[in-house]
């Protein structure tokens, strides 16, 4: 929107929105690495300060630096929301292709555990999964990735059973082409777009309902300093003013999260071909 | 054909819970958190290894897992849920009492994030790309990357702590029982709590709603009206208002399972004693039986949200209603 006075083209605003995006996950990833063990230091003498320039987001109880802290949980959270969701769209991806190509029976099955998958709600089936796997980041990770992949497995049973049926394909195996050429050269470039937008998309639901179910007190020991365990943390002292201590995570949670938002509509907007030529 | 339908779904959700029954039991029993252990609790240390076993045989622990799902199973049958561990009272009247607390809350949220949403949604759809719609937007989309749980304790910090407009917790004044609290005094409590799952609740219902007017400004009875001079307030109400009510109005009913789990979050930070709390302390004390009826419960809450909104299109929608066959 802003850019938009500078009259670029959209392809090239959506191309710098894609990059703005990974500079700052790198951004991220770099600085917790550089920076992250400061907020492992704790220093009584600078105890409760609020935001200013030598600590941008405040110090805790303890004096540890929250911005350190932060950046160190938003990694944590971030990893687990990455690989939970990755897992995710595995999941949904062989599902969807197994329903969509093994027969009719598969597809009754993988329909139906599609629909047990998504009868409960979210949260619910998280506490649940990582009650069963006795809590732990193994735990939240397992339940996140559990929980999430019905929605785009049905996506990708759609887009292929489309495909199967449509007539160049159709074509295709009239002239003799073997599946495996039909899967490689008419399937893929169309399964492949819409699974790595799918998971893309999916980030943001994973690394909240992550966050969410550490709040709750499931999954990390309290010494982590994950965002979901920081802002739970931060709650035993917000009757005592120091807002500071939910705030600014919390912002950066959700300043990471519209991040990957925005960074998958605009790979979606580049990779299918009803947009891509705007 | 209204009968049909109905038996068709009650059978669906036969099958459902029994999948979700089994598959529960399933996870629970593989659960490293030891029942026996999580019903002790702190008090380990004071009781003997006899005493445990005891406690294991009397809940049926010591036979084979087959056994016990047979057992559970022809007891959820009959309506046994079971006994909550932590709150010593039977499950289902835990349940109960719990979800009539959370039920005004997430109506309450219920009802104003779908009147707020729809209209916020109209409005922004009606103005596409004037500053308006991009305000509505950029709100919605950021309060869709928002924990529920952040919103929450930011409103207590401003409301509650800061200018001490709102109680800082509970359903009610501590030291009264939920009888004695006045309708006022129950309102008061529930305000904020309510007001934290609407403002992200709104976010779906907004952006669902704008794309669909959109597409209904578009369309060619609206360009015929406008054609014939209708102005764009009047296409909105006379003509796509019906048009986008229904999608709307079903969307916001299958919507129950993200209700529910903002409650859960919701309920945490303001302590407020509904069934989402409840769900919490069950899955952290390891109140299995609590856990798995609370699991059955909201699988038949999201259901019967699913369920509304496909009943709604067919009494509603006219192309539904004339097509013979197109209930499933």
């Amino acid at each position: 929107m802003m850019i938009n006075s500078l009259a670029l083209d959209r392809r090239t605003r959506t191309m710098m929105a894609i990059l703005g995006c990974l500079v700052l996950f790198s951004g991220i990833f770099l600085a917790a690495w550089l920076y992250g063990e400061q907020g492992q230091v704790t220093n009584l003498a600078l105890r409760k300060l609020p935001p200013g320039w030598n600590q941008p987001f405040g110090t805790d109880w303890l004096g540890r630096d929250m911005f350190a802290r932060t950046l160190k949980g938003l990694r944590i959270s971030l990893e687990i929301g990455l690989t939970a969701a990755t897992c995710s769209a595995v999941i949904a991806l062989v599902f969807g292709l197994a329903a969509a190509t093994m027969g009719r029976i598969v597809d009754v099955v993988v329909t139906w555990l599609c629909d047990v998958g998504m009868a409960t709600p979210h949260l619910v089936l998280l506490i649940l999964i990582s009650f069963a796997c006795g809590g732990g980041a193994k735990g939240v990770i397992i339940a996140v990735a559990a929980s999430h992949w019905p929605a785009l497995t049905r996506v990708i049973r759609a887009e292929v059973m489309q495909l199967r049926t449509s007539d160049y394909i159709k074509l295709s195996r009239r002239l003799g082409k073997s599946p495996a050429w039909i899967a490689r050269h008419h399937l893929l470039p169309h399964v492949v777009p819409q699974f790595l937008v799918g998971l893309l998309l999916l980030f943001p639901h994973a690394i909240l309902h992550a966050a969410g179910l550490t709040f709750l007190g499931f999954g990390m020991s309290p010494h982590t300093p994950e965002i979901g365990i920081l802002l739970a943390e931060s709650m035993r002292y917000l009757s005592t003013g120091m807002w500071w201590l939910a705030v600014a995570p919390g912002l950066a949670l959700i300043i990471s999260v519209m991040a990957f938002d925005v960074l998958g509509n605009n790979v979606r907007a580049l990779l299918d071909p009803k947009t891509l030529r705007e | 054909m209204i009968t049909q339908f109905l038996l068709v779904k009650i059978f669906r959700l036969i099958l459902l819970i029994a999948a979700v029954a089994t598959l529960s039991f399933v996870l629970v029993s593989n659960s490293p958190v030891d029942p026996v252990d999580a019903y002790v609790g702190t008090a380990m240390l004071r009781i003997s290894p006899d005493q445990r076993e005891v406690i294991a045989k009397r809940w049926g622990l010591d036979r084979p897992p087959a056994e016990r799902f047979g057992r559970w199973a022809g007891q959820m049958a009959r309506g046994n849920f079971g006994v909550s561990t932590i709150f010593n009272e039977p499950v289902l009247s835990v349940i109960g009492k719990r979800f009539v607390t959370s039920f005004w809350l997430m109506a309450l949220a219920w009802s104003l994030s779908g009147a707020l949403g729809f209209g916020l949604g109209l409005t922004a759809g009606a103005q596409e790309n004037t500053l308006l719609d991009r305000g509505i937007r950029l709100y919605a989309y950021t309060m869709a990357s928002t924990p529920t749980f952040w919103v929450g304790m930011i409103l207590l910090m401003v409301f509650s702590v800061s200018l001490g407009w709102t109680p800082v917790c509970c359903a009610w004044p501590p030291g009264l029982s939920a009888e004695q609290a006045t309708l006022w005094q129950r309102l008061h409590h529930l305000l904020l709590p309510a007001v934290t799952l609407s403002l992200i609740g709104i976010a779906q219902i907004t952006l669902h709603t704008r794309e669909k007017t959109i597409e209904a400004l578009r369309s060619d009875y609206a360009v015929f009206a406008r054609a014939q001079g209708e102005s764009t307030i009047g296409i909105v109400f006379a003509r796509a208002l019906r048009n986008v009510a229904l999608p709307a109005v079903t969307l916001q009913f299958a919507s129950l399972g993200e209700l529910f789990g903002g409650a859960v979050l919701a309920e945490q930070v303001f302590a407020y004693p509904g069934l989402g709390r409840t769900t919490v302390e069950a899955g952290i004390r390891g109140d299995i039986p609590l856990l798995l009826g609370i699991v059955l419960f909201s699988t038949i809450f999201v259901f019967t949200g699913n369920f509304m909104a496909d009943l709604i299109y067919h009494l509603v929608d006219p192309r539904l209603r004339k097509t013979k066959g197109a209930i499933s």
